[in-house]
């Protein structure tokens, strides 16, 4: 594997190629926030708070770190106006569907963000996959998957999985960021909606 | 529609996995929505997991969930028809089927949509039902077209 050198917030870090601009900065001990990422799930890109601006060839960009491959000479800021001002929006963006959620209120006082800002459409649910991917790619189950899209996208379990496989693992809950407060509430929707159908097969 | 035919579609395209919009393409254009059975048959047979084929189904609105009626009935509310009176054509196709845009009647006879452009906007105001376009709609007009589907 070739080592690749690049610059992260002026400090000279060494990485191996194929590597993300987040793992080189978590090997150095830099840190850079995340909502979506998890290290036994492939990257995502859902969330971009982990966006970081990222200069190679003279041009600044802005990229999502657990997405971006490291390259030679890349010069990655992870706090700058831009940086902080990105965040700030998208977690003001995010407060409007969790509002009160304990994962994002230390990255609300590091970045100042205002929970008042956006009109309130309280969903619990910040989109990140975090409950959707573990159970497809960790615990293979795919009890639980996404529906509809755009503004309508939410998350929903399959009774029929789910009143099996759920009861006993639970793993998902902890994970999301907006405290499992919408995993659990789907999942008992799902359980409810398999109640008849299980009643029909024990008779 | 019966998991017969639904195995039939299937096999069709080879059971291939890569092939499983088209798979339900094909079953919403014959049975007009897609009924949770078939669904999960597409998943056993493909090998792709529910929660996925759920998620495509959801996701195209050309796909349905819910039962569909015998005649689509599409009316546009575009620019043009709506400056025409779309809105009074409109208001007939409620009166007269007693449904409001995205609902089916029980008898699944009709299922009405609202669409924003139709492309023939000389025509309007303009309703297309089962894909045949009938164009400078009025309420009576309306009234008249719509008997000739039962």
């Amino acid at each position: 594997m070739n080592e690749i050198l690049l610059k992260i917030d002026g400090r000279e870090v060494e990485a191996k190629e194929g590597m993300t601009i987040l793992e080189a900065a978590q090997n150095a001990g830099i840190y850079i926030p995340t909502l979506c990422h998890h290290e036994k799930l492939e990257p995502y890109g859902a969330c971009r708070i982990c966006t970081v601006e990222a200069e190679s060839r003279g041009q600044t960009r802005l990229v999502a770190a657990c997405l971006y491959p490291v390259e030679k000479n890349l010069v990655v800021r992870t706090r700058s106006e831009k940086v902080d001002k990105i965040r700030k929006m998208i977690l003001e963006l995010l407060l409007a569907h969790a509002p009160d959620s304990r994962g994002l209120q230390d990255l609300v006082e590091e970045y100042g963000a205002d929970k008042d800002r956006f009109e309130k459409e309280a969903s619990f649910c910040v989109h990140c996959g975090l409950c959707v991917r573990y159970c497809a790619e960790v615990k293979k189950k795919f009890a639980v998957g996404f529906v509809n899209r755009g503004a309508r996208r939410e998350i929903s379990f399959v009774p029929e999985i789910a009143s099996k496989e759920c009861w006993n693992c639970k793993e998902c809950f902890p994970l999301c960021p907006t405290e499992a407060l919408q995993a659990a509430y789907v999942y008992t929707e799902a359980l409810i909606s398999s109640l008849p159908r299980l009643g029909r097969q024990m008779l | 529609m019966d998991i017969a035919r639904v195995d039939q579609i299937i096999d069709k395209h080879n059971s291939e996995a890569s092939s499983l919009i088209q798979i339900l393409l094909d079953i919403q254009s014959e049975n007009h929505w897609l009924p949770k059975e078939a669904l999960e048959r597409i998943s056993e047979r493909l090998q792709v997991p529910y929660t996925r084929i759920q998620h495509i189904a959801t996701f195209y609105k050309a796909f349905s969930l819910v039962p569909k009626g015998r005649h689509q009935v599409h009316i546009c509310m575009g620019t043009a028809c709506h400056v025409r009176g779309a809105q009074r054509v409109l208001d007939t196709l409620q009166d007269l089927t007693g449904i409001k845009p995205g609902e089916t009647d029980l008898d699944l006879k009709y299922s009405l949509e609202t669409v924003n452009c139709l492309g023939c906007c000389a025509l309007g105001p303009v309703i297309e039902i089962d894909g045949k376009i009938h164009g400078e709609m009025s309420p009576t007009r309306t009234a008249d077209t719509l008997k000739k589907y039962e």
